[in-house]
Formats: C-alpha cells, structure tokens, sequence
C-alpha cells in the first residue's frame, strides 16, 4: 500500500497524541481514585520549650538521631548535614518579641526539624518526585531519585534540608548499619523516623527525650496525647502566614 | 597537503583505542576468561525468587522492591513458594542469605564488566547479625 | 553538512580563536571531571546558599537567548526590513544560548547522571518541569528556523513558507521561557526578594536590554573581521530597542526599591539591604551591585541622546555597560539576595570559587565557539537577493 510522506506522519502525530492522551487520561483517573476515603492520619509533633530547656546544652534527642541514620559531621558549618538542631529563639521567631519583651525568651533553644508541612513547597518544586508527602502527613526523600538540584532547599521556607556536598562516609564516626548512608549529590532532611513508624514505634528524638519534652501523634485523632496537650497550652508555629501547613508546634 | 600520514596515525589510533579491552584484560591477565565461581548460602536453598529468574532479572526485583519500600510502604515480599521475607537488601539478601557482596554479588558484576553497581554506595554492605526493630 | 564546510575553512586568526576557546573548554571541561568525583564541595555553595553562579548563569543566558524575539518580532510581523541580516543572527545566538543555559544546569545537578528522571518522571506541580519543555521547545523552533534560513539562503532559494509560521510561534515562546524561568523564583514562598510578581517582567526587560546589547557589540565585531555587515540601520534600530529596555528596566528596579523601602517591611527589605549594604559585616557585594546600578544609568544616558546614540563608539561602550551591568544584576546578585539572609537570619557570604569559575568560563567559551561556528556559517551561505522573500 502506498503512503505518502504527509500521511504517514499525520498518522504518526495522531497516534503519539493518541498514547500521551491514554497516558493522562490513566494518571488523572489514579489520582483522583487515591483521594477520599478513610479517616487519614497526620502525623505531628509538638515541643515543649520550658521541658525542652530544663538541661542546659542537652543534645540526647540529635545524638540519636544523627547516629541512627548515618548523619554525617562536617566540621566545616557551611557543608553541615543536620536533620534535627537547636538555634535560640530570637532567630526562630523574630517577629515574636520585641525589644520591651526580648528577656523572657533571650537565648531559650528551639529545637528544628522538618516541620513535614501539609502543603509543603518542596514537593511542589521536585521536578522528579524525589520528594513527596504521604499520606499519613510524613513528607518523604527517594534517594535513589534525586538529582541533587537543590530546588526543594530553595523552597523550603525553614531551611530544613541539607544537601550532601561530598560523600559523606569519611564524615560519619560509627555506620549504624541497619540504616542506608546517603551518597554525595542528594538532598536529605528528617523524615519522621518513617521507618520506625512502620514499625508502630515513636521517632527517635521522642523516645530518647529525658524529659518528655516532644509529643509526637496522630493530629487528626481528638484524644491523642498531642491533641490534648495542643488543646491545653498555646502553640507556636514557624511562619504560618506562609500557608505550608507545618506539623510541628511549639509549646510555650 | 599530503593527508596519508594523518590517515596511517589515525587508523593505527583507532584500532589501539577499539582493541583496548583485550591488550589491556585479557592479555595482560586481568580478567580470567572463564566463568567466575559465585558462593552459595550454605544453608537456604531457595532464593525470593526461582533461581532461572534471579539470574535473569534480579534487577528488576531490586527496583520494583525499592520502589516498594520507598513510594509504597511495602516491607515485605511474598515469595513464589509463599514465604514472607523483609524487603531488605542488607538484612534479607546479604545477611540472611548471601553474606559478603564481594564473594557474591561483585564476582559475576565485575567479570562481566557491569561494575557501576552503587547500591553499595549508600546501603550497608557488611551483614550483621539480625537486629533490633 | 553546511556546518563542516563552513567552519572548517578559516584563516590563521580564526584557528587560533577557535583553540583558545577549546582550552578554554578543555580546561573547564576537567574542573568539571573533578566536581563529578569530589562533589559540589568544590564550589563555594553553603548548606545557605543553595545555588549560585551556575544557576545565575543559566538565568541570565535564558534571557539572552528570549532576546532573539527583540530581533523576530519586528522583522516577521512588521516587516521591519532593515532587520533582513540581524534576524538570523539573533536565532543562532538563541541556540547556543539555550545550549548554555543547558548546560549550567547539568554542572549544578549533584547527580546529573540521573537528569532523565525528570522525562521519565514528570511531576506537572514543578515549575522546573516546564521550564524544561519550554527550552525544549525554543530550542527546536529556533533550530528548524535557522537551518531552513541558512540552507535555503546557500542553494539561493528563498526560505520556504514554513519559517514565516515558526517564526511567530517563537514570538510568545520566547517570552514563555524567560517567564517560566523567573516562576522558579517568584513562586518561592520562604524567599521573600523573589517573590515579588515583577520579577517576570523584570527579567524580560533586563533580557531585552542584556540580549540585544550583546548582538550589537557581536555585530561590530563581525563588521570588522568579516564582509557581513547588518547594516547602520538594523543597529540604530536595535539600539532603540535596548534603549526602551534599560529604561524600563531601571523602572522595575527602582519601583522594587520603593516598596521594599517605603513599606519598611524587614523581610521585603533584607534582600536590598544585604546586597547594597551589606549585613553583618559582610558586604564584598555591595561594590559590585552599586557598579551594577550606575552602569545601568551610565548606559542610559548615553542610550537617550541620540546624537550620541548613533555614534559608534558610544554605542559600544553603553552596550558594554548594560551587558555587564545587567550581568551582575542577574549573573550575580539576584540568586545570592534569594537566600541570604537564611529562613533563619543567617548572613553567610558566598563566593566562587576557582573550579567554580573555571567550570563557568568553559561553559561560556562552549558558547562562544557554537556562536562562532553559527556565524561562520551564515556568513559563507549568505544570499543577499532573497532575503525579503519571506516576508508577508
């Protein structure tokens, strides 16, 4: 059968539109059937700062969690990797005192981690979903995806993420080993201890608090441990004017 | 311009770069010519997949558990004879099974020059004993 | 293949420019080998300052490359026919732009071997995702208009009707690319300088300016080593474009500064602060962003009067002075004030570093040495009889 050039490639833009059509047909069905549903979980985190503070230069809550996954340390604070750390409340929340109320919070540590935001820019920015959030709230690193072009750090309104400048193997003191390194080229941030959720376990800053400092639960359950104790002081969030939904609160 | 030198220094370039493998593996010892001897488990004699398979495609369970594990929350694996593994690369494939990736693994990806493998990169490659949760 | 006749034959001084470029090339091409072993750690980048002179550079030359419809635009729907020679030349400095900004981007990604990952999993909520089939796209359109220019000028033909038709696609393409660039900045929520909704006309009119600024000095340059000429017209033409541009440019930027500073909102304020002041002690910018300023109504004023306008040699240099003043503007400070001060209020300072540099200027030498290959075409294949035949 004889076909003109014209022809066989007016054929052939039908059937690729035809494909590409099929495509996003399948992927705006799968979304919209995934939504709905069940009571969701979220998962959130709530800090009480007069706990937090009782030890003077405490770090227990950041040594387990950058031991138990392979946070390397850099001497150099312009290549740190941090997942959870502590800066003073004036830098956390500038805005919230001014020069005739600067004393009762001066210097008063703050602990930071992935805030796992309810709309989190991050995930809006990854070009190639490395980066996502589930469903139970926790917003979640594919490591094995990422290309390493810092558009989620640029994102971030809270400067949460850190980004793996070299390898970071020689930097790590003890490999725990049941939990992977991350190679250099990759963004990496807490991550709720994902793992150990799982596993139906608390994170491991909660667990090794002495003092009971951090409650971590389900934020959609009214009588959860961290709904009551929202429900009975009042709670700071960083930035919320911003509208990224953060989960962690701070307890004043 | 006579170009005849240009093309002998060329041609000769050329062949020198093309038969670089076997100057440089074969004939200088590198790499044996036959087929590399992998160890077995000594005390499982079923792998999470038939073994005609495994050899086949093993990187396409890989990625569809890694996959699994990471986007899906899938930890764990029904093998074909029913068996219930966790989805692990350290703890189920090294530790549980297959012990070292250098007498493993790296035997048959080296040999056959599919050296880039960087799951090692990130994922710990000495087996421990199982641990805690 | 055109390009091999062409950019092959060439006397000694051309030879010669052509092997500074490839070391040049060479030499940016092993930095390069050296950040894919070490790691980005090389650069001057901080866990602060996320992106810098890579990303700046792509920023700027996806301007330079947008700037082609400056020359499109009057030529295809105006019939501006002055603009017969200028046009092609404009839409080959497209495509080594877009090839440029290509590649600063593959020199910044920490794993660029995975860069397939945005084809083969596209996330549409991404703006970075657009941006990508944007420069796709005007990189195709640019290079079927070109190679259909030139061949059809070398057989003496004229260009066929298609052309017209791709040529006005191109127009709003343009201006897509630079916009959908300046949304990777300005959608941002945590970074209070980008986001500001001037910021995409902003970058168009410093490309405007930037683009065509840089094709009247390539242009001069042509002049005197080669027979090619556009002609007194095209470039007094195009120099009213750049003018226009740098005027409204200065606009944008001084509108920014009004309500950044008559709001006195620290958040709007702190970008411009760290930039022209410099906070905490840290102000190795401020020099270059004040130079920056001052180039810019340098360049005006002599855009503006046009006696002085028309005259050659202050043209070039009021070209000279709004390439490099939009150059560090966008080059430099736009990227750097987006993430300094921190979320946290932390002022860490960034400079390049010399791999960094080395990395850029082979990237650019890349650039330079497409540009010229382009060009060198063109000018071998050129057919002064036909030109006007594509237009309506």
């Amino acid at each position: 059968m004889k076909i003109t050039r014209k022809r066989f490639l007016q054929l052939s833009g039908l059937s690729l539109i035809a494909v590409i059509a099929k495509k996003l047909v399948r992927g705006v069905a799968s979304v919209s059937a995934s939504e709905g549903g069940a009571k969701k979980t979220r998962w959130g985190m709530a800090i009480d700062l007069q706990k937090c503070r009782r030890k003077d230069g405490c770090n227990l809550c950041i040594k387990a969690c950058h031991s138990s996954h392979n946070v390397p340390h850099f001497a150099d604070g312009r290549h740190e990797i941090k997942w959870v750390w502590k800066q003073s409340f004036e830098d956390v929340f500038p805005f919230a005192q001014t020069q005739y109320t600067r004393d009762v919070f001066a210097g008063v540590p703050v602990l930071l981690l992935c805030n796992n935001c309810d709309d989190p820019p991050c995930e809006d920015a990854c070009a190639v979903g490395a980066t996502w959030k589930r469903d139970d709230g926790v917003v979640m690193m594919d490591w094995h995806r990422c290309i390493g072009c810092r558009y989620c750090m640029a994102a971030c309104p809270y400067g949460s993420r850190s980004f793996n400048w070299q390898d970071p193997r020689p930097a790590i003191s003890a490999i725990h080993p049941d939990f992977p390194t991350r190679t250099k080229g990759v963004v990496e941030k807490c991550n709720f201890c994902e793992e150990r959720l799982a596993k139906k376990l608390s994170p491991l800053c909660v667990e090794n608090c002495e003092e009971k400092a951090l409650v971590f639960g389900d934020l959609e359950q009214p009588d959860s441990e961290i709904r009551q104790v929202l429900r009975s002081r009042f709670a700071l969030q960083r930035k919320p004017e911003l509208g990224a939904g953060p989960s962690v609160y701070y307890l004043t | 311009m006579n170009d005849r030198p240009f093309i002998v220094i060329g041609l000769i370039v050329f062949v020198a770069f093309v038969t670089t493998p076997i100057w440089r593996g074969v004939a200088a010892r590198n790499v044996a010519l036959a087929a590399p001897e992998i160890k077995v488990p000594a005390q499982e004699k079923h792998c999470v997949a038939p073994v005609s398979y495994m050899r086949t495609s093993h990187m396409h369970l890989l990625n569809e558990w890694r996959t699994g594990v990471v986007r899906s929350q899938q930890r764990q694996y029904t093998a074909y004879d029913g068996k219930v593994y966790e989805i692990s690369l350290t703890r189920t494939c090294l530790s549980g099974c297959h012990g070292s990736r250098q007498e493993f693994c790296d035997r048959c990806h080296n040999y056959n020059g599919v050296a880039t493998l960087n799951c090692w990169e990130c994922h710990n490659d000495k087996p421990t004993a199982r641990s805690e949760p | 293949m055109l390009i091999s006749e062409k950019a092959l034959v060439g006397g000694r001084s051309y030879w010669l420019w052509i092997a500074c470029l490839l070391l040049v090339v060479l030499a940016g091409l092993l930095c390069y080998l050296h950040q894919l072993a070490q790691g980005l750690v090389i650069t001057g980048l901080s866990r602060d300052v996320t992106w810098g002179l890579y990303i700046a550079q792509f920023t700027f030359f996806v301007g330079i490359a947008a700037s082609a419809v400056t020359v499109v635009l009057p030529y295809y729907l105006h019939n501006c026919k002055q603009f017969c020679r200028l046009t092609i030349l404009g839409e080959l400095l497209a495509i080594s732009a877009v090839i440029v900004s290509f590649l600063f981007i593959v020199a910044d990604l920490g794993q660029p071997s995975r860069i397939l990952n945005i084809v083969l999993n596209p996330q549409p909520q991404s703006v970075m995702f657009w941006d990508l089939i944007a420069l796709s796209g005007y990189f195709l359109i640019n290079t079927m208009i070109a190679s259909g220019t030139i061949i059809s000028s070398r057989e003496h033909l004229p260009p066929p009707k298609w052309i017209r038709t791709l040529a006005l696609i191109s127009i709003p393409w343009a201006i897509s690319i630079h916009t959908v660039t300046a949304f990777l900045f300005s959608g941002l929520p945590g970074r209070a300088y980008w986001l500001t909704a001037i910021l995409a006309p902003r970058f168009l009119a410093s490309a405007f300016s930037s683009g065509p600024a840089l094709l009247i000095l390539l242009c001069f340059v042509i002049r005197k080593l080669t027979r090619f000429d556009v002609g007194n017209e095209a470039l007094d033409k195009l120099s009213v474009i750049v003018t226009y541009a740098t005027a409204i440019n200065v606009f944008f930027i001084l509108a920014e500064v009004f309500t950044a500073f008559y709001s006195e909102i620290p958040d709007h304020e702190a970008g411009f602060e760290y930039l022209f002041a410099g906070m905490s002690g840290d102000y190795h910018l401020a020099p270059w962003m004040w130079l920056s300023f001052l180039l810019s109504l340098a360049a005006l004023t002599l855009l503006l009067v046009p006696r002085w306008r028309t005259n050659t040699r202050l043209l070039i240099i009021a070209c000279l002075c709004i390439f490099v003043s939009i150059w560090l503007d966008k080059g430099l400070g736009l990227i750097v004030a987006g993430f300094v001060p921190s979320p946290l209020g932390a002022i860490t300072s960034y400079t390049p570093s010399l791999p960094e540099w080395t990395i850029v200027c082979g990237i650019w030498a890349f650039g330079a040495l497409l540009t010229t290959v382009f060009f060198k075409t063109t000018f071998s294949a050129w057919c002064n009889h036909e030109v006007h035949a594509y237009l309506a």
